[in-house]
């Protein structure tokens, strides 16, 4: 509070002292539109993180991501009414998103199990249109339970309590705490990544599955536990996005689904860290992009970001340049 | 021969319709190197892909110590200490050479042990040790080839198998990697090998068969084969190039 109170006496000073009122708006603009990127960039990046590991492991673009993301949404709604009779708080939100965390491990599980490892020495197209499969079977259960409504989402936190500077900008606690969250889970993947045996056999496995094998790798069971992590992501992104938003719709995960895809070919699909910073990278040029050119121009930015970046770059800022010698 | 640690009998393999191995039978003792020779599509790759459960056989049976492992899958088998490394090396090219070694010994969950393990790779090939946090792909095939041995040390075979060891080396190479093939049986490692280069590995070899169109035509030692100048010329290529 006190750092608040300060900031605010800076500012105020700022205008006393004759400093033009439009270059305090364009602060506050960038500040606020930066906090927006970096939020709507949390989600891509989360999102992005599951469709560059599977990607990377078993060349899938896995269009029925974005849908696990909406059903992590939906799961984690449902939870949260359940849990409210006794926690509407924190607590109850927390437990909620953990629920929806665990049970789209399992379905992410269940469909890379069912559905794709059937097709994994099938062609490529096969795999591709199955997901699209997937991807409306999980669109059209949450339709029908829903009855293709938007579910409204309330808990006792208060979304707009937080710092506030000055009277236009701020960032709420939850804002914090999803950006922390999102930052925690990107360190946690980045050291089990390149730190343990299962992250290292991961990256293995997306160079050459059959010389895992001769290692001893159970190269199933690491698909099965990257569909497991990307999906854990997606449920999370999908949670914080129901507290966030406040709402529930069973078509929610098209358009991210999309913008994840962007997001990680930003950053060179198959890699994690492309992933990440690509997803952040998206968000942030989006808000800039809504400010610039208007809000209804932001898709088309977006994907107008993905076409120039298939065109001139299409390894992505991450894309593999080793040189390799035979 | 010593004890019998590898038997196959009778093994059978399709790609697709097409047979691969048209009924292959061989021993590999304990104390042996047993050489596959043969001309390109003879079946000598595929014979150890079948044998490590990369492919699987369509008849016949692979014993190993005793225990009928012909329908395992490959990560059982390398559990039981027959490593297969692969033609062409296949390292793994956008991870670390250190990296590359510690996959080697996946199945240990002894950390300690794999530190130990990797120092005897560094000790005895120095050049993966100065290089180990250097991407494999960016060392030359000679080492590229010591870091496949490597990581095949890694899991402490107890039957090394391995696929045209020599292929794409420089000839001044090509005689390292004899004298690491050497010294591994020295050492009690016996070994599989696959070879283009017959004069290489008859040179190395206790016994050799030579295959011709998925089927076993001639056996005999090494010494044997490599001076019949007759089934030089026939199968193996020598002299021609």
């Amino acid at each position: 509070m006190l750092h608040n109170s300060m900031t605010e006496k800076q500012l105020y000073a700022n205008i006393k002292s004759g400093g033009e009122n439009s270059l305090f708006t364009t602060y506050e603009i960038i500040f606020q539109q930066l906090i927006n990127g970096l939020i709507q960039g949390s989600f891509y990046a989360l999102v992005a993180l599951g469709f560059s590991m599977v990607y990377g492991i078993i060349k899938l673009i896995n269009f029925a991501h974005g849908d696990i993301y909406m059903t992590g949404a939906f799961i984690s709604f449902v939870a949260f009414s359940i849990i409210a009779s006794f926690s509407e708080g924190v607590v109850g939100v927390v437990l909620a998103v953990i629920a929806s965390m665990l049970l789209c491990a399992a379905i992410g599980f269940s469909i890379q199990r069912i559905a794709y490892k059937p097709l994994f020495d099938a062609p490529r197209l096969s795999l591709l249109i199955t997901a699209v499969g997937v991807s409306l079977i999980l669109q059209n259960t949450v339709m029908v339970i829903t009855n293709g409504q938007f579910m409204f989402f309330h808990s006792a936190i208060d979304n707009m309590a937080g710092v506030r500077f000055g009277e236009n900008i701020g960032i709420s606690f939850l804002e914090i705490a999803m950006m922390l969250i999102t930052a925690v889970l990107m360190i946690i993947l980045t050291l089990f990544i390149s730190k343990t045996m299962w992250g290292k056999a991961m990256r293995a496995i997306s160079t050459d599955k059959d010389a895992c094998r001769l290692m001893g790798i159970n190269v199933s069971k690491v698909i099965g536990l990257t569909f497991m992590i990307g999906s854990a992501l997606a449920a999370i992104a999908g949670g914080m996005a129901v507290i966030y938003y406040g709402q529930v719709h069973f078509f929610m995960g098209y358009i991210i689904g999309m913008k994840a895809f962007t997001a990680a070919v930003i950053g060179g699909i198959g890699s994690i860290p492309g992933a990440m910073v690509g997803g952040l990278l998206l968000g942030l040029l989006e808000a800039a992009g809504t400010q610039l050119i208007g809000s209804e121009w932001k898709d088309v930015f977006a994907f107008g970001i993905l076409i120039a970046m298939l065109i001139f770059r299409p390894n992505g800022i991450f894309g593999k340049t080793t040189i390799e010698r035979m | 021969m010593a004890e019998v640690i590898l038997k196959v009998e009778n093994l059978q393999a399709h790609y697709g319709k097409i047979a691969a191995l048209d009924g292959i039978s061989f021993e590999v003792g304990s104390d042996q190197i047993v050489t596959l020779l043969g001309s390109n599509g003879a079946g000598k790759s595929t014979t150890l892909k079948t044998i490590s459960g990369l492919m699987s056989a369509s008849a016949g049976k692979v014993t190993f110590f005793g225990e009928d492992i012909t329908k395992l899958h490959s990560h059982e088998i390398v559990q039981r200490g027959m490593i297969h490394l692969p033609e062409g090396r296949r390292i793994f090219k956008d991870l670390t050479v250190l990296e590359n070694l510690e996959l080697g010994s996946f199945t240990l969950k002894d950390d300690a042990e794999r530190k130990r393990r990797i120092k005897d790779v560094f000790d005895r090939f120095p050049r993966l040790g100065e290089r180990q946090k250097q991407l494999g792909g960016t060392l030359s095939g000679g080492e590229q080839q010591m870091l496949a041995i490597g990581r095949g040390l890694m899991a402490k075979p107890k039957l090394l198998l391995m696929d045209e060891p020599s292929m794409g080396i420089a000839p001044l190479i090509v005689k390292d990697i004899s004298n690491i093939i050497r010294k591994l049986h020295a050492e009690g490692t016996p070994i599989l090998l696959v070879e283009q280069n017959s004069k290489m590995a008859l040179g190395l070899a206790d016994y050799g068969y030579v295959l011709d169109t998925g089927k076993i035509v001639l056996e005999g030692k090494g010494s044997d084969l490599i001076n019949d100048e007759n089934v030089t010329k026939a199968y193996l290529g020598v002299g021609e190039s």
